[in-house]
Formats: structure tokens, sequence, C-alpha cells
């Protein structure tokens, strides 16, 4: 905006909301990181865990009483079952979400942009408990019949995850093919190239940064994402040994015992760290998804 | 003749994706509609909720969402079209710029639960409400503002330059021009705005666990002063919404219709949704109606 020079601006004090409301979004997100530090830092500070034991350590016997050596405050079993559902939720999701970015822009855009758009939208709508409730009538139940186990397991887990990240990897993705300048891709057709071998040598190359974000960002959802998960996954503090084991994540964990522990306890407090470990995990997502971008091509 | 193949393949490829996209989404709504849909009636979606007989309604839950969504809309709208109109007329690049678009990442990407626990030491314990709708409504503008600011923004920027300098020429001040002509011609942007954070408002549940609860109580539907512990408009009293409703009965239901009661309030959620859907699309439309009319 071009200000105006030569002539005394006039302000009205409406002018100072929007900075404040700009001010808010600030001192909010300063806020979340500071309380949730305070008290997740409790664990290490006030009752002397180790962040060793913490994050390495599989026993977790938050309630065992000080005659049989106090709280053990093992995490690794959340930390294990939070990368395993996450991790193969984005194995499914991310290939099938990347080929229907690629589908949407330049295979049938018209079919694209009237029916598979909207119908990923409607699916990112859909609220994470209808996923959850899904997973545990079919998915689970499907699972138990046909595979043997309980059904409550990675795999469940790791499938609502997978639908429940397809409509962010695929709107950011879409976004990143669209971005590519159709000159290049004359050139590499006039160059005698199929659509297949230019999609895959021209464009694929050059708008990876931005597939890869669209990826991270996915992989964020789904490491935070609690009910719809915590309802498939069984919720056992023991590491799975198979995908159709039971587990636990960092979000059900929290989930399941925030309501039940006392403020203070170093129960309750172990899981304040869960949540803290969880916040720094989403903002180590935003600063590398933040660097791949940077390294793009097209920026 | 090789490369030939490989791009019918592929061609291939990329479609039967697009099937399972697709058959992805019809399984799934179709699965949710077919079961759920048979279970509403005006007395599954007005009627009490029972909380050990079966029979039992989503009318409480029903209320609580929608209020919920009004109050956190309230907080919202403001704080995001002011936050907006700032990050579109005002900002110039440089540190401030920066740690403004930061924060509005760093609570976009903010697991929902995280948040909740954020709400329940800042707006349930250190303001001493309890659990309460208004803390609930104060996390759900912590989860939305990000959304909000970045619809708004867009539709502010999209707005015609010639406007802003045809109402700046005519004499008008800055603030004038964003009010008497920015703002009106966006208009339709930041209704999606909202109608797109109220989607989400009705759908999220983890942050609402400790903040706005997990029971409705016992309300009066017939007291209507706002102060009265039991009365559905007081915002200091817990509440519950039919998506904490759907985990709540599924992991410490004692009704015996757990199925009967997860079934029909996922499928209001999912029509609801899909009725926002459709509104988001007309708003849209109207949007770029409007700038290309401008």
């Amino acid at each position: 905006m071009a200000e105006h020079r030569g002539r005394k601006p006039t302000r009205s004090w409406a002018e100072l909301v929007p900075p404040v409301c700009a001010g808010v979004l600030i001192v909010a997100t300063l806020a979340v990181i500071v309380f949730i530090a305070e008290r997740g830092l409790a664990t290490f500070l006030v009752h002397g865990v180790s962040p060793r034991e913490f994050f390495f350590s599989t026993l977790w016997k938050p309630d065992r009483p000080p005659e049989a050596g106090g709280p053990a405050l093992g995490a690794l079993p959340f930390i294990i079952g939070s990368v395993l559902v996450t991790g193969l939720a984005v194995l499914l999701a991310a290939p099938l979400s990347i080929m229907t970015a690629f589908f949407i822009v330049e295979i049938a855009p018209s079919a694209g942009r009237r029916i598979i758009q909207p119908a990923v939208e409607i699916l990112a709508g859909i609220p994470s408990v209808v996923y959850g409730w899904v997973g545990l009538s079919v998915i689970v139940v499907f699972i138990r019949e046909h595979f043997g186990g309980l059904g409550f397991s990675v795999l469940a887990g790791g499938l609502v995850l997978a639908v429940m990240i397809v409509p962010t990897i695929v709107s950011v993705a879409t976004e990143a093919v669209r971005s590519f300048p159709p000159e290049a891709k004359e050139a590499a057709l006039a160059l005698g190239s199929t659509r297949w071998q230019m999609l895959r040598w021209v464009v694929f190359p050059a708008v990876l940064p931005g597939l890869i974000t669209a990826v991270i960002l996915g992989m964020a959802r789904a490491f935070g994402e609690a009910l719809a998960v915590q309802m498939v996954i069984g919720n056992t503090h023991t590491v799975p040994r198979s995908l159709l084991d039971q587990t636990i994540t960092l979000t059900s964990g929290i989930t399941l015992d925030m309501g039940y522990t006392v403020m203070g306890t170093a129960w309750n407090n172990a899981l304040w760290t869960m949540a803290l470990v969880l916040l720094i995990i989403s903002l180590f997502f935003i600063v590398l998804s933040r660097t791949i971008a940077k390294r793009g091509v097209l920026r | 003749m090789k490369s030939k193949t490989a791009d019918r393949v592929a061609t291939w490829a990329f479609w039967l994706t697009a099937a399972i996209i697709l058959a992805v989404l019809a399984l799934f709504v179709g699965y949710i509609l077919y079961r759920g849909l048979p279970v509403l009636s005006p007395k599954f979606l007005f009627g009490r909720s029972e909380s050990v007989r079966a029979g039992g309604g989503i009318g409480p839950q029903l209320f609580d969402s929608f209020y919920l969504l009004c109050l956190s809309t309230l907080f919202t709208v403001p704080l995001g079209v002011g936050a907006a109109i700032y990050l579109a007329e005002y900002a110039r690049p440089g540190r401030l710029l920066e740690l403004i678009r930061t924060s509005t990442e760093t609570l976009a990407s903010l697991p929902s639960i995280v948040a909740g626990l954020f709400g329940l030491l800042v707006f349930v314990n250190l303001t001493g409400w309890g659990y309460s709708l208004m803390a609930g409504a104060l996390v759900l503008t912590l989860l939305n503002l990000p959304v909000m600011v970045r619809v708004t923004e867009d539709s502010l920027r999209a707005v015609p330059s010639s406007l802003r300098e045809a109402s700046l020429a005519l004499g008008a001040t800055k603030w004038q021009t964003i009010w008497h002509v920015l703002l009106p011609v966006a208009l339709p942007g930041i209704v999606t705005g909202v109608i797109i954070t109220a989607g989400r408002a009705l759908g999220e549940a983890a942050a609402l666990l400790y903040t706005a609860g997990q029971s409705v109580g016992a309300l009066d539907f017939h007291n209507w002063d706002i102060t009265s512990p039991r009365s559905p408009l007081n915002p200091f009293r817990p509440g519950e919404t039919m998506a904490v409703h759907v985990w709540k009965v599924n992991t410490e239901g004692k009704i015996p219709d757990i199925r009967r009661v997860a079934d029909g309030t996922a499928a209001t959620l999912v029509l609801v949704v899909l009725l926002f859907n459709v509104a988001v699309r007309w708003f849209t439309h109207r949007l770029r109606r409007r700038l290309q009319g401008a």
C-alpha cells in the first residue's frame, strides 16, 4: 500500500485494533509454549527423572509406591507407538496422495476440479472422532476377523490415520504441482517426451520440495491426532512386535490418563512432558518444511 | 514403443488412484449415512441423552455443539479479521511480520490435544472457571484463528487495487477505505472463513475433553436466566459436544445402545459437514463473481 506523504494522514482510534489482534496471535503462541514447557519440564526438574530414563526406558509404572522405588516414567512405548502409526500412515497415504495431486493437475484437470478436489475437501471436513468410530466399528472388526488378534492394532491406527491425512497431503501437493510453469512442460513435450516421461523427469524433480513439504504436513497431522488413534489402537503400554499388536501413542496416553491423575504428581507431570514432546515435534516439522520449501527450484 | 507403453500404464495408474480416493470417500460417507440415517428422528435429535439406559437422544449435545460454535465464532471473527487487516494492509516486511507468520504457523500445526491442555491450565484452572463452555470456546478460537486469518487475508489481497486507489483518490482515509470498500467486497471470503472454522469447531473433540468437559449436566431448557448454572445459555457451565459424545460413549459409555447413539451422532456430524461444504462452495462462488464484477 502506498503511503500518502505530503498530506497529514487522518488516524482513527479504530486503526489500533488490527495491530492489537495481530499481537494477540504472538502472545497466544508464546503463552502456549511457555505454559506447556513450564509444566513439561517439571518431570526432569522437580521429580528428578533423567531425560535418558524418560526417552529410552520402556518401564512405565507411574503409580509405583515409594517403597518399591517410586514412579518409573519410561515413555519409550508411547514414543515408539506414535512413530510407528505415523510412519505406517505416511507410507500408505503419501504415494496415493501425490499421484492424486498429479491426476488433478495434469491427467484430468476437469474431472479433478469438479469431482476429486471436492471429494478430498469433504474427507478433510469429516471430524476425527467419526474416523475413529468407523475405524472402531469397521476396520478393527475386519482385522480381528481376517487377520486374527484383537483387531485393536498398529495396523488399524495406521489405516485410520492414512485416510485422515490424505486430504492434507493432496491439497498441499496439488498447489506444488500447479506451480510448475507450463512452458517447461510444453518444451519437454515438444522434444518428443510422452506425458509420463515429462511428468517423471521434468515436473516431478522440480516440484519435489513442495511434495516433501506436503508429506511433512501430513506427518505432523498424523503425529498430533489423538482421539481417532486412541479409539482403535488398544492402548497397552507395550512395544508392539507386529502390525497386529496393540500399542499406545503419546496423544492417546495423554487423553486416557489426564482426567484420572492429580495435578502436580509425577504421573501427571509425565503427561505434560509428553505434551511438550508433541509441541516440540510439531515445531520441528514447521522448521523442516520451511527449510525444504526454501530449497525449492521454483521459489 | 516401450515409452508409449509406460505412458499408458502410468495413465492407468493415475486413474486408478483417483478411483481409490473416490471409493474411500463413497464407502466412508455411505457407510456412516447407511448406519446412521435410520437412527435419526426428532426424538433422537432433540431428546435427552441417557447415561445408563437405552433410548437416549443427543438434544443437549446438539445444543452444546452449536452454542459452543457461536461462542467461539464471537472471538474468532473479530480477532481473525483484525489480524488479517493488519497483515494485508499495514504490515511491512521485517522481523515483526516474520514473528506473526511464525506464530500463525505454530498455532496452525498445534496438535489439538496440546491446545486442550493449554486451555486446561489457563482457561480452566488459572481463571477458576472450571470445565466450562467459555474455556472450550477460547481453545477453539486458538485453533481456528490461523485459518480465519489466512482466508480473510487472502480475500482482502484479492480485492483489485483499482478499488483502493479510487477510494483514496476520492479523499477517503485508509481506515475508511478498509471499512467501507475492502471489507464489504471481501465479505463473501470472510463468510467462507467463518463456515470453514465453524466446521472445524463442530468436529473438534480432543481439545474440548479437558476444557468444555465431557458431560452436559442437568440442564433445564425452560430456564433462560444466563447466570443460572442450570440454564443452557450459561457460558460458564460445563458442556459436551456431539463430537465429544461419540468418543465418550465409546470409551466410557455405560448405555446398552452405544452403537445406535454413536451411529446417529456420527451421521448428524457428517450431514452438518456436508451442508457446510455446500455453503462454502456457494460463498466462494459469490466472492469470485463479486471480484470479477468489480
